[in-house]
């Protein structure tokens, strides 16, 4: 198969998936298997473009020309291909895990949810593929506009107001500030595409340079950087599958990569280490990092937490970004593959424990690790690699990231790495003491369910393996990431 | 002369003449099947007006055969080409759908007609978009609204005649300012042709008599385009009007108005004189911002989804005149492209409202609560049109605001910039109002049964649905027709 | 022409525009205001037709005698023009006529006032429905 024939089969899959899913919604078990097929026949695809690539070359496929000079088109590059091959991976695995939670948890509409899940995987691979930064913006809202269903689900008030939240923030960011500092990059040099080394001439001067890198990181709303974060604690009314994918790997890392490909393909690591803005941005980012990990000592509520986490775990990828230099770019690329694995096990613990012990709140956990050793043992790992401790998948992508603000010599990125990681353990690891050695509670009512049902177990045992696994085995990731930054 | 030779003309004359034919029938459905034949042989003719004049340049029809400037001359260039496309294509598209919404809304005895009286409205509008004579645009004018004003008293609500009553006084004001307008310039050149002022006035533009004209005009118009604060007809109008006099006016009515503003403005008084002496341009654009941002506030607010929509309407007539007023060919480019765009948007949104009236009655914010299982493809509709008008792509309302931003930042207005964007977040608060009370808002337990609209009304929706998509997507023909259009106002100017 | 008395059909005119436009503001009454608009399109038509003249001019009926005639074009457009105001006027009486049916009023404040009341009544049964819903 051709490279063009492959990015066409990569885009219309998921979306074939989401036609076949409303086609059999009579027949939840076929639909739910239109999804599982979709999502290996997706990562078979990605990885075959993958193992076929030639660097240099790149296939580029030209959906359409909307503005004379300005296309719709798809070109892989190494980052975008390390985020689509995560992504099309875990979809699969999460609709395994979404069948068993849906269906214990009794979810209403769930037609809608595998359906509005497939668009939005569809507009993740489109997101990662892009060619050129028109292309992203357009994939970009997309799926903010597919992932709406999905945190409103429940309907009700609740969710209403979070959905409200939700879009209106991540829109209001992308509208008001990505698409202004896009037609203004437009209407200084003409182009929009990724290029290496950045777009910008010497005419433009550092002030505009600056003016639009801040417009290009604040405008990225899924990112989550502070102040433009509170859409993220928002969306977890949604049901947990959504929190895990959705959540933690696609939606807020589409945030993060846009950041990275900014940087590196629209400005260039030189530029960004001139500018004065990336500075603030550095500080933002760091501020960001403690701030949330703060407030997600605070919570109670599993989820909340976890989405505070998530906060202070993405702008560890734009610090990376904002530093300027090769490692700082490499950690923040590695990060958005390693944090995934975490996440995403952590996740789908909330789930498992809140489906079958009906506990949503940290303070309940006691002891639970004896009933649910499976799901709290995933969990311990996935705290390991939050932390940034061996032998998990986050301690890679924090020494990358270590290294990177080594080489910029940014004291203040290190200290607050280092502080970050302290706060990481004080608000996770608790929790894994509580499970495995607090005597359960009196009190509770709740203490005769056993282990989560099989295909949640499944899911959460296989990601947090991956966690591990990726930690001995880091080679293939570590190649595309340095692919980026190392190619002319 | 063949009849080719006579396609100028052909467009407005078949249904100037299908208009008595309906009345002397009097009885509905030949009178629909008049009205509908009538509009698609205009849409054809249309057609083939634009691939004539893509391809050999600017039309020049000589009525009865009298040579201009003593006789009526029909000019038709790139614009007029373009604007009379989006008007007959839009009646076209609103003819399918009137059938079952216009049966339902109105006494069958009145039925035929009113299809007379909406196939003049028609035949004015596209009047005024193919005559050289600036008195021959008053005329058509004046044809199209009064038609107008009898069309919107029969909305069921009795609101409506009021409305129309309302509309009948500004209107009637509006254009007797126009009509002083052509009388101040042919009191300084003795021509009424737009090619003759054009060349005349330049040598008179100095004169008391001339700005005096000039203001008339821009006045005139604006309170036939609704621009703000000469807007304050249009919402009561189009809420009360019956659904497919609201869609068919609502996306060619106000854009013809804008036609005439380029017209006049760009053409006849030229660039250097509108924009450049007189200090139109700031006007303009401070107007169409503060339209922008106040029309979309109000907007947010409403319940009746008509009238909010009609207020979203006065703000993306801002957007057009915020074009005009930028002064540069791209920020033209984007008043024109939002033309045709938002005639897109607009009709397929009240059409899909229509839809809903049709089947619940009325259209408040209370209807909606779960319209979206109920009418499932109406509400897809509904969604997809409104993403045009928030300006998501892939979708034809991103490609006029991409121009309307490019063109603010070529004159280095960021703030501008800042307010257009803006309005695109109310839009999107208003829109999704919609959007959450249809999908995840229940049904209220007494709320009657409900089927999907009939296949004559989601055809017609669907059809203008998918070219706000298309047209998001391919924009060859309507960029490129409408930077050429804007090349050439601005080129002749100066 | 430049004193600023100007010409005294200008100022004739411009105060029957002026006074129809005052009517058409002040006036509740529906069909009063339609008078006032006549009375301003009117103004318009007494402007074009004075136009026309040519100092010392003729009428513009061709006679080998006469050299210098009046402007007949501006009255043929006027002659236009009244046709259009005159079907304006119809509309809009036609228009009254219809109101003062639904409403039994032409007065523009009682017509206010009923259609503020309907649509109160409308919006205190939709909070009325939605507390009984709560």
């Amino acid at each position: 198969m051709s490279g063009t024939t492959l990015l066409s089969l990569i885009l219309a899959v998921p979306l074939l998936a989401a036609i076949g899913v409303v086609l059999t919604r009579a027949n939840p078990n076929l639909r739910e298997g239109v999804s599982i097929g979709a999502g290996v026949i997706l990562f078979a695809l990605v990885a075959t473009l993958t193992g076929n690539m030639d660097w240099h070359a790149p296939p580029t496929l030209v959906l359409a020309e909307p503005v004379p000079g300005l296309a719709l088109a798809l070109t892989p590059e190494p980052l975008g291909v390390l985020f689509a091959l995560i992504a099309s991976f875990l979809w699969p695995i999460t609709t395994i895990y979404a069948l068993g939670y849906m269906r214990a948890h009794h979810e209403q509409n769930q037609t809608r949810f595998y359906t509005a899940f497939a668009v939005s995987i569809g507009a993740t691979m489109g997101i990662a593929l892009a060619g050129n930064m028109f292309t992203l913006f357009v994939f970009y809202e997309i799926l903010s506009v597919a992932t709406y269903p999905l945190v409103t689900h429940a309907g009700t008030d609740k969710a209403k107001q979070a959905g409200r939240i939700y879009l209106g923030l991540l829109m209001s960011t992308s509208i008001g500030f990505m698409l202004f500092a896009m037609i203004w990059t437009w209407q200084l040099t003409g182009t929009l595409d990724f290029t290496h080394g950045g777009v910008f001439g010497e005419e433009v001067s550092e002030g505009v340079l600056s003016i639009l890198l801040l417009l290009y990181v604040l405008g990225t709303g899924k990112a989550a950087l502070m102040p433009f974060h509170r859409w993220l604690p928002a969306a977890m009314v949604a049901p947990t599958p959504v929190s895990a994918l959705l959540h933690a790997v696609a939606v807020v890392k589409a945030g993060v990569f846009t950041v990275l490909k900014v940087s590196v393909y629209i400005f260039g690591t030189d530029t960004i280490a001139r500018i004065a803005a990336a500075d603030w941005l550095l500080v933002l980012a760091g501020f960001t990092i403690l701030m949330a990990s703060l407030i997600a000592l605070r919570k109670d509520n599993l989820k909340a937490r976890l989405a505070y986490s998530t906060i202070s775990q993405l702008s560890y990828i734009v610090l990376g970004a904002m530093l300027g230099v090769a490692a700082g770019a490499i950690g923040g690329g590695m990060h958005i593959a390693m944090h995934a694995f975490g996440k995403i096990t952590l996740f789908f613990c909330a789930g498992a424990i809140m489906v079958t012990a009906h506990k949503t709140k940290v303070s309940e956990l006691n002891g639970i690790g004896r009933r649910m050793p499976w799901t709290m043992g995933a969990f311990a790992i996935g705290s390991i690699s939050m932390i940034g401790a061996p032998p998990a998948a986050g301690f890679i992508s924090k020494w990358y990231l270590l290294m990177g603000a080594l080489d910029a010599q940014q004291l203040f990125a290190i200290a607050v790495i280092v502080i970050s990681t302290v706060l990481n353990a004080a608000y996770f690891m608790p929790i894994v003491y509580a499970a495995f050695f607090k005597a359960p509670d009196d009190s509770d009512t709740h203490a005769d369910h056993g282990e989560a049902v099989l295909p949640i177990r499944l899911a959460l045992i296989a990601t947090a393996t991956l966690a591990v696994l990726v930690f001995f085995f880091p080679g293939a990731p570590l190649a595309l990431v340095q692919q980026m930054v190392a190619s002319p | 002369m063949t009849l080719i030779d006579h396609l100028p003309v052909l467009a407005v004359i078949v249904p100037l003449l299908a208009a008595p034919l309906c009345v002397l029938i009097d009885r509905a459905r030949p009178a629909w099947l008049i009205a509908l034949a009538a509009s698609w042989l205009s849409f054809g003719a249309a057609i083939l007006l634009l691939l004539q004049v893509t391809q050999s340049g600017t039309i020049s029809y000589h009525l009865g055969g009298w040579p201009p400037p003593w006789g009526i001359e029909y000019r038709i260039d790139l614009l007029s080409a373009y604007v009379l496309l989006i008007v007959t294509a839009i009646a076209a598209v609103v003819m399918v759908f009137a059938w079952h919404s216009v049966e339902s809304e109105i006494p069958s005895e009145r039925i035929a007609r009113f299809y007379a009286a909406l196939l003049l409205a028609f035949a004015g509008l596209a009047g005024i978009t193919t005559t050289g004579d600036a008195f021959n645009v008053f005329v058509f004018l004046e044809i199209s609204s009064l038609a107008s004003y009898a069309i919107i008293s029969m909305g069921r609500d009795r609101r409506a005649l009021n409305a129309a009553f309302q509309y009948l006084m500004m209107g009637t004001i509006g254009a007797t300012f126009i009509l002083i307008g052509i009388g101040f310039l042919y009191m300084m050149t003795g021509t009424l042709n737009m090619q003759d002022l054009a060349a005349l006035l330049p040598e008179v533009s100095d004169t008391r008599t001339v700005r005096a004209g000039f203001a008339f005009l821009t006045v005139g118009i604006g309170l036939k385009l609704a621009l703000f604060p000469l807007h304050l007809w249009l919402p009561n109008a189009y809420a009360y009007a019956p659904s497919t006099v609201t869609a068919f006016l609502a996306a060619t009515a106000t854009k013809v108005a804008v036609y005439a503003l380029l017209r006049v403005l760009l053409d006849v008084f030229g660039v250097e004189f509108s924009l450049q002496a007189m200090p139109l341009n700031l006007i303009l654009m401070v107007l169409g911002l503060v339209g922008i941002v106040s029309a979309s506030l109000v907007a947010v607010f409403q319940d009746d989804i008509k009238r909010m929509l009609a207020y979203s309407s006065v703000a993306q007539i801002g957007y057009m005149v915020l074009g005009i007023g930028l002064a540069n060919t791209t920020g033209v480019t984007a008043a024109i492209l939002h033309v045709f765009n938002h005639a897109l948007m607009k009709g397929a949104l009240f059409l899909a409202l229509g839809a809903i009236a049709y089947r619940l009655g009325t259209a408040t914010l209370r209807d909606f609560a779960g319209l979206g299982r109920r009418m499932p493809w109406t509400m897809a509709a509904i969604v997809i049109g409104g993403l045009s008008l928030i300006g998501v792509p892939p979708t034809a309302g991103f490609i006029s605001k991409w121009y309307l931003v490019l063109g603010t930042l070529e004159q280095g207005l960021w703030p501008v910039t800042l307010l257009v964007l803006f309005g695109s977040l109310l839009a999107l608060i208003y829109v999704w109002k919609l959007v959450e009370a249809a999908y995840f808002k229940p049904a209220p337990a007494n709320a009657p049964a409900v089927a999907e609209a009939p296949l004559s009304m989601l055809i017609p929706v669907w059809l203008l649905v998918g070219a706000n998509v298309y047209f998001g997507i391919h924009t060859d023909i309507s960029v490129g027709v409408a930077s050429q259009a804007a090349t050439q106002l601005m080129g002749a100017g100066g | 022409m430049n004193e600023l008395p100007g010409l005294y059909n200008d100022w004739v005119a411009i105060f029957l525009m002026m006074a129809g436009f005052y009517v058409v503001i002040s006036q509740g009454n529906l069909v009063k205001k339609l008078v006032g608009l006549a009375l301003f399109q009117t103004s318009v038509f007494i402007l074009y037709i004075s136009l026309g003249k040519v100092a010392g001019g003729h009428a513009p009926i061709y006679d080998p005698a006469i050299a210098i005639y009046s402007n007949p074009l501006p009255h043929v457009l006027i002659l236009t023009a009244i046709v259009v105001g005159v079907a304006t006027t119809a509309v809009g009486l036609a228009l009254v006529v219809r109101i003062h049916e639904a409403y039994g009023s032409v007065e523009e404040d009682d017509i206010q006032a009923a259609d503020e009341a309907e649509s109160t009544a409308s919006s205190s049964e939709a909070s009325a429905e939605e507390d009984a819903k709560q």
